[in-house]
């Protein structure tokens, strides 16, 4: 039974055992290989998407438990990098090796919808779960900020 | 440093019609200053660096694998700034490794800047002078009369211009200039050097696009895991391989014998360590296959004391050896036995760190394609010719069959100088016939690096009445057989404070590991550092001085040379005034001297001379009654030259290199029965964004040539830290991580 889902705004349908981990859905059957594996146990945040609005960590998201769902993921925030998040990220030039980085916005894209005015407090609990081996959290911080309050494209329906 | 090489250029008309420009030398003439014979290798072909097509289109390549670092940006802005072209008139592409064409290709050591700094501002140098040749000739005017700008020649007195596009045809046809004329803009002409310029990746990294080591797909490829032994090199005795054949998507499982060479000490790539590979349609259902995985091991087969090594074990040795004379002298000079006897104060103390492992974000992978004893590999390493070299070998295959292509990398950090994910992942394709991607877990990762050394040091000072150090001794008790140590085990003979105080000794002892050990950022000095300056510290303290006066006293004394070629510190000189420098302008910077003394507050200072690089650091924290640790505010100014090349990323590496440096205080791996103890990084809780702290960092510019970043800020953040939370507290932190010191981040 292949498993319909919703992922950016697209309806797909995959072949693939329903405990298989979201992560692994997307970037091997999906060839959306922007969300990225790091730990495998929820633990470093590189694997985060948005379902239905909330950040969730996709390598320990069952693929079945999200059918019907909206799933939004790096490529979603927009392909050419014109979503505030993308730009802010930009302009700061956050990014060193840049592998968490597409975790590090999902994240901070389910907090701004949430919290579109975040204080450093805010930003720093949200961001908690997200590694970066890099340490470029100060500029994650400046990025947020920058991209606060800026209209952005609803991630639930 | 001198750079006085010449460098070769070459170009060579591009299909279409283009120009491309290259530079090339031995990368063995790549030495660090004077001494080293200049080698010319005649069998060095050209490749290039730029292509200018007639479109106008301008391409540079990146030659350096791209670990985080921003080399991807930084080396091409080299070329761009002396070829004289716009940035955003700039394509940059990664060039495949292709040594005799690009020069060394590698991403360590902080060796970036230093090796290219000279070399690519010829190429653009060189390049824009054909451009000018070509116009003049055009034009029929002298060259002289001839400038250029955004990637255009100009003739101001008859107000015609070129553009280098339509140039690039008649270019490619000239000679190549002699190297010795060219002309390298004054430093205050630069319009790309020393401005803030964005990572080029940035576009494709942020909006998900295919980058990575772990995005790379090839036509038929498999994915497998590769299951290794706990133990170091353990082999396998049976596994359940008919019940993992038979998995959903598993095409291939089998067991590797591996070829592990053993001895006194282990290399960082001692060959392909023993296993079970299980290659299947995709990489999560050789995963979920893996995870019925049963195996019997032999643990003891690569030593017969594998399994009993513990963190324990080498502890309760360690002590032992600390008590007894070092079984090695690196340098000894004047009686510091003596000197400490008449010394008016005696400081005594044993500083120890523990393993650490990289962890780098993005696990180890390799996708290669072993077809018709051709091997074509796609890989995350930052020593890809080492790693050809090793496929090689280790295979038995002609290295000139080895195409090695570079992905960009989530993180290096040391641990991919080592090329084993590189080596199985070519083996496994030759046994499957087909194009595979070795990608490992994270559990893999933590349980299979060359992982930074513990160390122990027993160190003792000797102070005279008016508070000068008269006598330092260190012992050092590190892994390795007889005088040889591990690898990134070592210290130096001329480690600080040699040859600034009056009478001392460095001498280390070993003993016997059976595990990879290799290079992490800063390595060596990001623990010796941590003792040296911490150290400091204490003798300051208990001689009643500032231990920023007193380390300037001792980087003004006069120095005692090493004997013959040791003083010369893997091919540079240490130049005191630096070092002096960055301690002077931090300590300004953050107030040093004025500081606040307030309960559950401190300020620590430590610098230290790494890679080519001085930086000086200094820390403020605050500890609570529970002994919670905040580091509040880190002051770093650090001398890598004349030019900072591209601010952004050069602040990013001080940035990083702070946060890492905090992660070093905080984290360690354990050895129990030969293993591991630690899986994850929920075992290993690195550095968060609300523990970074407020970070104002400097470089200090000197008339040196430009050096390297990715490491000379990471090892002073450490005492820093510690001799912070000493004034804080009053609590010497000597045992690193500081929770076996009680503390624990806030």
């Amino acid at each position: 039974m292949p498993l319909k889902l919703t992922v950016n705004n697209e309806a797909v349908q995959v072949d693939a055992a329903p405990d298989t981990p979201l992560l692994w859905v997307l970037r091997e059957h999906l060839g959306l290989a922007g969300t990225k594996y790091g730990c495998g146990v929820g633990a470093c945040g590189a694997c985060t998407v948005i379902v239905d609005g909330r950040a969730v960590r996709s390598c320990l998201t069952r693929t079945g438990s999200v059918v019907g769902s909206k799933i939004t993921t790096v490529e979603g925030l927009s392909a050419d990098g014109t979503h505030p998040l993308q730009k802010a990220w930009d302009e700061v030039d956050v990014a060193q090796c840049g592998y968490c980085q597409a975790g590090q916005m999902m994240t901070a894209a389910a907090l701004l919808e949430q919290t579109p005015h975040p204080t450093d407090a805010d930003i720093e609990s949200a961001m908690d779960g997200n590694l970066c081996r890099c340490g470029t959290y100060a500029r994650i911080r400046e990025a947020i900020h920058r991209a606060a309050g800026q209209r952005m494209p609803a991630l639930r329906d | 440093m001198q750079f006085n090489r010449r460098h070769f250029l070459q170009l060579s008309a591009l299909a279409g019609g283009g120009l491309a420009l290259g530079l090339y030398e031995h990368p063995l003439a790549y030495a660090l200053g004077g001494g080293q014979p200049e080698r010319r290798d005649p069998a060095l072909s050209p490749r290039a660096f730029i292509q200018i097509e007639p479109s106008g289109k301008i391409t540079i390549m990146a030659k350096n694998p791209e670990i985080g670092q921003g080399v991807r940006t930084m080396l091409p802005m080299l070329i761009a700034e002396e070829l004289d072209v716009e940035w955003s008139q700039v394509h940059v592409e990664q060039a495949s490794l292709d040594e005799t064409a690009y020069g060394a290709q590698f991403a360590g050591g902080s060796m970036s800047t230093p090796l290219n700094w000279d070399p690519l501002r010829h190429v653009g140098a060189a390049g824009r002078q054909l451009m000018i040749t070509a116009a003049a000739k055009r034009w029929s005017v002298p060259e002289k009369e001839c400038t250029t700008g955004a990637g255009r020649v100009l003739h101001a007195a008859s107000q015609r211009s070129l553009g280098y596009g339509e140039l690039a045809e008649a270019a490619a046809r000239l000679p190549l200039p002699d190297p010795e004329s060219l002309q390298m803009k004054d430093p205050k002409e630069y319009k790309i050097i020393g401005k803030f310029t964005k990572g080029v990746d940035n576009p494709a990294l942020l909006t998900g696009k295919r980058l990575f080591g772990i995005d790379v797909k090839v036509p038929g490829m498999l994915h497998a895991v590769y299951q290794k032994c706990p133990v170091f090199a353990g082999k396998v005795k049976q596994a359940n391989l008919d019940e993992i054949k038979s998995m959903p998507g598993v095409r291939h499982a089998f067991i590797v014998d591996g070829s592990v060479r053993g001895g006194p000490v282990v290399d960082s790539d001692p060959g392909l360590e023993p296993g079970v590979a299980i290659v299947a349609e995709t990489w999560w259902q050789a995963q979920a296959a893996r995870r019925a995985l049963k195996v019997e091991w032999d643990t003891a087969a690569g030593s017969p004391t594998a399994a009993t090594q513990s963190s324990k074990g080498f502890d309760d040795k360690a002590a032992q050896l600390l008590k007894q004379p070092p079984g090695h002298t690196l340098r000894s000079y004047g009686d510091v036995d003596a000197a400490c006897k008449s010394a008016a104060k005696i400081v005594e103390a044993s500083y120890a760190y523990p393993f650490l492992v990289h962890g780098a974000l993005e696990p180890q992978n390799t996708t290669a394609h072993f077809d018709n004893g051709k091997l074509e590999i796609w890989t995350t390493s930052q020593a890809p010719g080492g790693g050809r070299g090793y496929v090689a070998r280790e295979m038995g295959i002609d290295a000139a069959n080895i195409t090695i292509h570079l992905t960009r990398t989530g993180g290096g950090f040391g641990r991919r100088l080592m090329n084993d994910y590189m080596l199985e992942a070519a083996w496994i394709s030759r046994e499957v016939k087909a194009p595979v991607q070795v990608l490992w877990s994270r559990e893999d990762d933590f349980a299979h690096d060359a992982y930074r050394p513990a160390g122990w040091h027993g160190l003792k000072a000797g102070v005279d009445a008016q508070g000068h150090i008269v006598a330092w001794r260190q012992h050092m008790v590190t892994f390795g057989s007889g005088e040889k140590t591990a690898p990134s085990a070592g210290i130096s003979a001329d480690e600080f404070p040699s040859g600034r105080v009056p009478n001392y000794f460095i001498g280390h002892s070993t003993m016997p590991l059976w595990l990879r050990t290799g290079p992490m950022r800063a390595p060596g000095a990001n623990a010796i550092c941590f003792v040296g300056q911490s150290f400091l510290d204490e003798v300051a303290r208990a001689a009643g001085r500032d231990p920023l006066d007193l380390q300037l006293e001792l980087l003004a004394a006069k120095e005692i040379p090493m004997p013959g070629e040791q003083r010369n510190r893997g091919g540079y000189i240490f130049k005191p005034e630096r070092l002096a420098g960055v301690l002077q302008q931090v300590a300004e910077e953050s107030g040093w001297k004025n500081r606040k003394r307030q309960k559950g507050t401190g300020m620590g200072i430590a610098a230290y001379a790494c890679h080519l690089g001085y930086c000086a650091e200094v820390a403020e924290v605050t500890v609570n009654a529970s002994n919670q640790v905040r580091v509040t505010r880190v002051w770093a100014v650090t001398d890598v030259g004349h030019q900072i090349i591209n601010p952004s990323g050069a602040r990013a590496q001080v940035e990083g290199a702070i946060v890492e440096g905090m992660g070093h205080t905080m984290l360690e791996v354990t050895m129990a029965g030969g293993q591991m103890a630690q899986s994850n990084y929920l075992q290993y809780r690195l550095p968060r964004m609300r523990q970074t702290p407020e970070m104002h960092i400097s470089f200090r510019l000197t008339q040196n040539p430009p050096t390297g970043l990715g490491e000379p800020a990471l090892p002073p953040v450490i005492p820093a830290i510690c001799n912070a939370i000493f004034d804080a507290t009053g609590k010497r932190v000597r045992t690193l991580p500081l929770s076996k010191s009680g503390f624990s981040w806030a």
